[in-house]
């Protein structure tokens, strides 16, 4: 057997709803714990840091608007995976993945405009500006309230996977435009400091609170997700479960 | 002008407002969901999986 076989049986059994409630029961406790950890680490990391030669006290907005940043495109890109799962290979739960991880992307995109809001005031002066990188931000936030309006335009979730999926996959070209944006155009927005081919230009006395707190975030996002995609299953199977009553009742006669 | 402490401690109420907001939401969600399930358990409608005996 290869290892393909291995990891395909592995990824195939996860396919089986019940399974995957199982498997993702055992696993949230440690990943709960893990997220509430690393926050309360990550926040004691960010308000022990120094205040910024420039930015003063104002620096600690960075500690949660960079990674609500970074997870606002790293759902989008979690949900592109997913959307590539119902298309390409059926996955039963990618659909389900696809739809939960919606208002948590929303969430983190919201934030990391408001932070990124509050934090301009003070040191650019104004609240917002429509420069690439903010635009192409606040692009990626509608689209997350486009694609929740999508499932909840449609009752059946099984028809609103495909459209839901290919609409989500046509946006995907916005990740890059956003990463991209401060390099391509002249943006108040300051450039990459962390993420960058010659490596984080910030001092790590804040460069180790930034990436803890992205940690924090990371488990927290995956935490919820767990939770909604359980969430999901069971709402599935509670309007198969009256279907099922709904027909029996009628006899069973009608399909 | 507001002070940039009043900046800094808007962004983390937002945020902890925000997530907290997000937790408990899925957390009502899934309390409403077992309910839903345990409810027509109880009124004896079985998964098709279940009732031919099957474990999924």
């Amino acid at each position: 057997m290869s290892d393909t076989t291995i990891s395909q049986g592995w990824f195939t059994s996860l396919a089986n709803p019940t399974r995957f409630l199982a498997l993702s029961g055992r696993i949230l406790p440690y990943l709960a714990t893990a997220a509430v950890l690393s926050l309360v680490v990550g926040l004691y990391m960010s308000f022990a840091a120094p205040e910024d030669y420039q930015q003063g006290i104002t620096v600690r907005i960075m500690f949660i608007h960079v990674p609500a940043a970074w997870l606002a495109m790293m759902c989008y890109s979690v949900m592109a995976v997913a959307s590539l799962g119902t298309l390409v290979w059926r996955h039963p739960l990618a659909d389900v993945a696809a739809k939960t991880a919606l208002p948590i992307g929303a969430a983190f995109t919201f934030l990391s405009l408001l932070t990124g809001s509050l934090w301009g005031r003070p040191m650019w002066g104004t609240w917002w500006v429509w420069d690439a990188r903010l635009t192409s931000v606040f692009v990626l936030f509608l689209m997350y309230l486009g694609l929740m309006a999508l499932h909840k335009a449609m009752d059946d979730p099984a028809r609103a996977a495909r459209p839901a999926a290919v609409l989500t996959l046509v946006g995907f070209v916005n990740i890059p435009i956003i990463k991209f944006s401060v390099d391509w155009w002249n943006t108040l927005h300051q450039p990459a400091s962390v993420i960058r081919m010659d490596g984080p230009t910030i001092h790590p006395t804040m460069l180790y609170p930034l990436l803890v707190m992205a940690i924090a975030y990371t488990l927290i996002f995956f935490t919820l997700h767990l939770m909604a995609m359980r969430n999901e299953i069971w709402r599935r199977r509670v309007q198969t479960m009256r279907r099922q009553a709904a027909q029996s009742i009628g006899g069973g006669a009608s399909t | 002008m507001m002070s940039h402490e009043a900046f800094v401690f808007l962004s983390y109420a937002a945020t902890a407002l925000t997530l907290a907001g997000l937790l408990v939401g899925i957390l009502l969600d899934g309390r409403a969901r077992r309910r839903e399930l345990a409810e027509l358990e109880a009124q004896g409608v079985r998964r098709r999986s279940k009732a031919a005996g099957g474990s999924s």
